[in-house]
């Protein structure tokens, strides 16, 4: 008797991480979300809400808790199906109408949110041995908080009449960007492909150039290792002026900036980088004599690439930055940094806006473009082979 | 130190000549005798273990022979020629404790680097990879990355790094010293056997009294503060050796004589 | 190995003024000729080079110009005084150290948030790690001119910018210190059957501070630049970045390096004052550490 009890529960135990979902008892969160949720649905049917969208969020609520001891995928889906139906309806509901919404719509938008919440959740709960399934979710889970982040900016601002000098609504600040790409597109290659590309460019190439001239002279760098470190906490962007005033106007005076920005990360990094090599690896090479240089480039050099990568990640942000904020102290009429500060003062802020999500989606490519090329570089390293 | 000298009247010819060798490091507790007047001849085809507790010296006097240090006073000879000149000339191959396998190279790319080094034209890397590669039983692992391998695999390709220079001598320092015993008692077994194939001159450091006196044909006890030679121990086992060796009584005895230096250099110590 | 570096940054130091007064000279000098041609004087090259290092507006200023101009502007004026470095300075201190504390605060509540809340964790993260690859000071001027169009002016707006630029680093450096405790610490504290509150204050949290000051350091700095840049859009009304646009309007060389440097000595302070503070936490932890280990001997 005993010994078959035991099976079963083994044979249960197998079956549960067959499914790649285990049941457990509820937690205080999925209460407290799910009990929320129904009850300011129910309120929204006082307060003058669409009823049948009301009876959607209660059936959702209601079906998801029952569902949750069996599947928390089930459960993610019915709550996250529910909230997007209903956020497109409460949608649909607002731009028709110009004038107050009732309390009730506002109560249903927060009991989807809140099942938004619930799906993510469930989602996040959910334990998994399939890695493509894990990685799968692991991107799943935070577009959805993107796309519920934007779908309550549109509903908040929409509902509200939020003046559009406060804050925009995104579908203005999307009929913006679609409407004038001929600006977005030249103030780009102003700002990103000359100012921050040449800039990036030079200031590292100098950086790496100069940390492998003073490789040979312990002296210089106990001199300038500090002294590097330092300046990467001062407000360099602050030369900007100074850059203007040498270099004009046009982008030159903003690489300017962004070569001196990029200098001492990527020449502080490079000297760790170059002595990261142990004193084995070292004995190593001398026990076959090899030179300087080909210690330097079968040896140092690799070891040091994570550092320099790392110095070419920090940089690529802070080139960004200098190139914008360099352009706030003049510019010829043109340049992300020109145009935000510009469009600021006309109040023209769905513009800023649209400039803004270029210059989050350059920035952030340029850094995955680093970040990629890292991963075909190191692909050896530790942090990276994982 | 009764016969530095080998009893195998063949093979006379010595490799390296240490006499009166000293070594001190200044500390600023004060100088540490990492050395101290080491007299040792090692004859050619040797396979001659330094054992001892740590701080007797042991790795340095390896590092002396391979011009990873210098001494302060004595002299060396490698080869006829001075350490430096003997490291110039890669006149031997180098096992360190750990592989110190670069992981940005495959392993056969590890295995060719001393050899890119050196200058040698690819077709000839290429066959010395293959050769040695196989040597070590690692044929087959080219295209692995050295994270991809178990630490034994790892260690027997840094093995084929040293002797993919073909050196008459190799210098090993702990080789098998971070590996579990099993994988352990596997190396020794191969180490021999590549010996016995290649005649190599082979100087190993350990701390482990059976896997010297299984492997070696010559001892050489050390003992620490100041580092000096204890004792060597000739060995009479047979050249041809199996594991099994290690429960016969002569090996027993070796053993013995061995592990009594140990104690008598530990208790003279601290008598003094 | 440990040689003191005291003897080289002094040299490196030394070498970097030297530098300086010979592109002082340099690049002053084209103005010199035009001057001197201009008076149809043919001036000595000495007396030339002395003249570069006494222009009004040099394109670059010598060191003991700017030296003297920050002496002028500090020691010699009221400190009330619009034309006071140290009024400037001040302003733009106050609103940064504001932003700071409120960036540093809201960063570690979220943090702890994120560290305890598995879904936070996976929805919220991924987007704070990725908005520090973008260029988030470019919002600056826009945050100051909306505030200031629904009326809030002043210290709060600038802070406020200070405060989301440190609030990042501080996040992400919190949720990577608090969950630093290695497998078997945590273990350990749940034998003992230590309630969550338990293991956040006695492991968690002094196991997170070494990174947390880290951070620190880094949302310090960030947080003076997010201030000097907030003072740019409102005009050069005051503060330090208010002191650089109008020096870059009026072609004041002179001032604006002397803005420059006094922004960086006081970002350099702070950085040291918050490593220091970081130093003594982490002593009296490695201290107390070795008490205890002392006691059970």
């Amino acid at each position: 008797m005993n010994t078959n009890a035991a099976q079963t529960v083994i044979a249960g135990n197998a079956n549960a991480t067959d499914q790649l979902v285990t049941p457990v008892k509820y937690r205080f969160m999925e209460r407290a979300l799910l009990s929320c949720a129904g009850v300011v649905s129910l309120l929204s049917l006082v307060l003058g809400g669409k009823i049948w969208l009301a009876a959607v969020l209660l059936v959702a609520a209601y079906a998801s808790f029952r569902v949750i001891p069996q599947s928390r995928l089930t459960a993610a889906v019915a709550t996250g199906v529910a909230s997007l139906l209903a956020a497109y309806v409460l949608l649909g509901q607002v731009n028709i109408a110009e004038s107050r919404q009732p309390l009730g719509f506002w109560f249903q938008v927060i009991a989807a949110w809140l099942l938004a919440w619930m799906c993510v959740e469930q989602l996040s709960a959910i334990k998994t041995l399939s890695r493509s399934y894990a990685g799968l979710l692991n991107i799943i889970i935070p577009v959805l908080f993107g796309v519920w982040l934007l779908l309550l900016w549109e509903l908040l601002t929409q509902g509200f009449n939020v003046p559009q000098v406060l804050l925009p609504a995104p579908s203005l600040i999307a009929e913006r960007f679609v409407s004038s790409p001929h600006i977005l597109w030249a103030d780009f290659q102003q700002t990103f492909l000359k100012a921050v590309l040449i800039g990036y460019a030079i200031g590292c190439g100098a950086g790496f150039v100069v940390a492998i001239l003073i490789d040979r002279s312990p002296f210089l760098q106990r001199g300038l290792l500090p002294i590097g470190n330092l300046v990467s906490a001062l407000p360099i962007v602050g030369v900007a002026p100074i850059m203007v005033m040498w270099f004009g106007f046009d982008w030159p005076s903003k690489a300017a900036v962004v070569i001196i920005m990029t200098f001492f990360p990527m020449l502080v990094n490079t000297v760790a980088g170059l002595s990261a090599a142990t004193p084995m690896q070292h004995d190593l090479m001398k026990t076959y004599a090899a030179s300087y240089w080909q210690s330097l480039f079968k040896l140092r050099l690799p070891e040091a690439l994570p550092f320099i990568f790392n110095a070419l990640k920090i940089n690529s942000t802070l080139a960004m930055i200098g190139a914008i904020v360099a352009e706030f102290f003049g510019t010829p009429t043109v340049g992300m940094g020109f145009r935000i500060s510009t469009e600021v003062g006309r109040m023209n802020v769905d513009m800023v806006w649209a400039e803004i999500a270029v210059a989050a989606v350059a920035g952030s490519l340029f850094y995955g473009a680093v970040a990629l090329t890292e991963r075909v570089f190191t692909f050896w390293h530790p942090s990276i082979r994982g | 130190m009764s016969d530095l000298l080998s009893n195998n009247s063949q093979q006379t010819e010595s490799v390296i000549n240490v006499n009166n060798l000293s070594l001190t490091f200044p500390t600023s507790d004060g100088d540490v005798h990492a050395l101290s007047e080491i007299d040792l001849t090692i004859n050619r085809g040797d396979f001659v273990s330094f054992i001892g507790p740590s701080g007797c010296g042991k790795t340095t006097l390896l590092r002396v022979i391979a011009d990873l240090e210098q001494a302060t006073s004595g002299s060396i000879d490698v080869n006829g020629m001075t350490p430096h000149e003997a490291r110039l000339a890669r006149a031997y191959g180098y096992v360190f404790q750990a592989a110190s396998l670069y992981p940005w190279r495959t392993i056969s790319k590890n295995v060719a680097l001393p050899l890119e080094i050196m200058g040698l034209d690819a077709a000839v890397i290429r066959e010395r990879v293959r050769k040695n590669m196989e040597l070590v039983d690692l044929a087959g692992f080219e295209k692995k990355y050295p994270w991809q391998l178990s630490g034994g695999m790892q260690q027997r390709a840094s093995i084929a790094r040293a002797l993919a220079v073909e050196p008459d001598l190799l210098l090993m320092d702990e080789p098998f010293g971070a590996l579990d015993e099993i994988v352990r008692d596997h190396l020794n077994e191969q180490l021999l056997k590549l010996w016995a194939q290649t005649n190599k001159t082979v100087v190993f450091v350990t701390h482990s009294i059976p896997e010297a006196v299984y492997l070696s044909n010559r001892i050489v006890v050390m003992s620490p503060r100041p580092g000096r030679i204890h004792d060597v121990i000739e060995s009479n086992l047979p050249r041809d050796r199996e594991l099994s060796i290690r429960e016969t009584p002569e090996f027993l005895t070796l053993a013995n004589r061995v592990r009594d230096g140990l104690r008598a250099g530990h208790s003279y110590d601290e008598v003094a | 190995m440990k040689k003191s570096a005291f003897f080289p940054i002094v040299v490196v130091v030394a070498a970097i003024v030297l530098l300086w007064y010979v592109f002082t000279v340099v690049m002053n000098l084209a103005w010199e000729k035009s001057v001197a041609e201009r008076a149809g004087t043919t001036p000595s090259f000495t007396t030339m080079v002395s003249n570069t290092m006494q222009q009004e507006r040099p394109v670059l200023p010598a060191p003991h110009q700017v030296v003297e101009e920050i002496i002028n502007t500090t020691f010699k004026k009221k400190i009330t005084s619009k034309r006071s470095l140290i009024y400037h300075a001040q302003i733009t201190l106050s609103s940064s150290m504001l932003g700071f504390l409120m960036g540093t605060l809201l960063g570690i509540v979220l943090a702890v948030a994120i560290v305890y809340n598995e879904a936070l964790n996976k929805s919220l993260m991924p987007w704070i790690i990725a908005s520090q690859t973008i260029p988030i000071l470019a919002i600056a001027p826009m945050i100051i001119v909306v505030l200031n169009a629904i009326g809030v002016q002043g210290l709060l707006p600038k802070a406020f910018i200070s405060m989301y630029l440190s609030f990042f680093p501080i996040v992400v450096g919190m949720v990577k210190g608090l969950n630093s405790p290695e497998r078997s610490h945590l273990d350990l504290m749940h034998t003992y059957n230590a309630s969550a509150v338990q293991t956040f204050f006695k492991l968690r949290l002094p196991t997170s501070l070494p990174y947390l000051f880290t951070s620190m350091k880094i949302a310090v700095a960030i947080s003076l630049v997010g201030a000097i840049v907030a003072e740019l859009p409102t005009g050069a009304v005051a503060g330090l970045g208010a002191r650089l646009l109008a020096g870059s309007y009026y072609g004041q060389t002179i001032q604006i390096w002397s803005a420059l440097v006094v922004a960086s000595i006081l970002a350099a302070t702070l950085v040291m004052l918050v490593g220091l503070v970081g130093e003594w936490v982490n002593r009296r932890m490695g201290l107390a550490q070795s008490n205890s280990s002392g006691g059970t001997l």
